[in-house]
């Protein structure tokens, strides 16, 4: 059971965002995050289609803990991801096509997202409803706003623009190697660096 | 010469993990020593084998055939978790040694997105039976590859003088990108 007094519910929702980031601090859904942010709407609408596969699930999880057998919670859990993950295809499918079609095979890629399995065997499985559901829109939206601000950066630089937007005059030299892997690599790597830079500022204030 | 393509393909040109992001958990998370990043290797190139067989299968001879093609994630990944669990028990029976040096990493495959990738691809493409396995086959060898190749830097790494931010996972990921800029230069061995 999460410690309810010391953090609060406000605390279970905005975790996601810094302290227990899942990208930036946990590590985790690593291969969608560098996969499909060449552009901020790409990483915005995987970050939303995650949104909504780990706010479902985390519910039907967590409605259903007590009901599912110890042996077999991980295959029900996964079974359960695995459905909700075919609708967002689906839908994706049916209104965005050109979307869809850029993100080719990491939307269905998020059935093993380890995000998705971590929140709902960490959490959903042990705690209330109303807990699991804050804790999945936080963390996702978390997950989120740092896919958007990869993809963005790795948009700005490699082709100018910010969400289909010119941000430098034509004059500017793209830089294509933001666009192919090395750059989704090293780019997150750097922000990795950067919020330990800020952490550590924070550290120090605190301290003085 | 169709067949040799895919797999020159799926070991250099589009390696699994340095141009297609998939396994990048596992690979950042075991390749701190070259043993263990050999281990995992050989563990994930034998499911990718066998599930490649299998998803080919149950793909065209059930959902293909039964017309239930959106079922395909669902069946997929019971599949892999099923066949993960079949694999950790056949190798104990079969070899406590080599059960005992893949350890840990043989449940972890279940979750490793490699595995459901190379199932998607090779649906999506359309492969025929023998090119799909050859596909499984050149992936595992290519994320082995890659493993063993970052495991090796990463041991010399202890002894570099990283700058205080970027130690840990930081570096690991701008490594990574340095390798993938390497393998990049493999492209020109397949024209389209």
């Amino acid at each position: 059971m999460t410690d309810l007094s010391n953090k609060g519910i406000f605390g279970e929702f905005t975790k996601g965002f810094w302290k227990e980031n899942p990208i930036l601090v946990m590590l985790l859904g690593m291969c969608p995050t560098l996969a499909v942010t060449t552009s901020a709407i790409k990483g915005l609408t995987m970050g939303l289609a995650v949104l909504f596969v780990l706010t479902c699930s985390s519910l039907i999880v967590s409605i259903v803990r007590n009901i599912i057998p110890k042996q077999v919670r991980i295959p029900t859990f996964i079974v359960i991801i695995a459905t909700f993950v075919t609708m967002v295809d689906l839908f994706l499918k049916a209104f965005l096509l050109d979307l869809s079609k850029a993100l080719g095979p990491f939307i269905p890629l998020i059935v093993v997202n380890c995000i998705i399995l971590g929140r709902a065997e960490a959490f959903a499985s042990r705690n209330r409803v109303i807990l699991s559901l804050l804790d999945a829109v936080g963390v996702s939206l978390g997950f989120t706003v740092t896919l958007i601000l990869l993809g963005g950066i790795r948009e700005i630089l490699g082709m100018g623009t910010f969400f289909g937007h010119v941000v430098f005059g034509p004059r500017f030299d793209q830089w294509v190697i933001m666009l192919l892997p090395p750059g989704a690599f090293i780019t997150l790597g750097f922000m990795l660096g950067a919020k330990n830079i800020i952490d550590r500022k924070f550290e120090e204030k605190r301290k003085s | 010469m169709e067949v040799f393509l895919i797999f020159i393909s799926a070991v250099l040109v589009n390696n699994f993990v340095l141009s297609y992001f998939l396994g990048i958990c596992p690979f950042l998370g075991v390749s701190g020593k070259i043993e263990s990043a050999t281990s995992m290797g050989f563990a994930v190139t034998f499911v990718l084998t066998l599930s490649s067989a299998i998803t080919w299968l149950i793909n065209n001879y059930i959902l293909i055939a039964f017309k239930v093609p959106f079922l395909e994630y669902v069946s997929f990944i019971i599949v892999i978790a099923a066949l993960v669990q079949f694999v950790e028990m056949f190798i104990r029976k079969m070899s406590k040694t080599l059960y005992d040096t893949l350890g840990i990493y043989l449940p972890l495959i279940t979750t490793n997105c490699a595995i459901l990738g190379l199932a998607l691809f090779g649906a999506l493409r359309k492969y025929g039976f023998i090119e799909n396995i050859v596909f499984g086959i050149g992936a595992g060898i290519g994320f082995t590859l890659a493993l063993v190749i970052m495991a090796g830097i990463r041991e010399e790494l202890d002894l570099a003088d990283v700058p205080q931010p970027l130690k840990g996972a930081a570096i690991t990921l701008i490594l990574a990108g340095l390798l993938a800029l390497a393998f990049m230069g493999f492209a020109g061995l397949i024209s389209a």
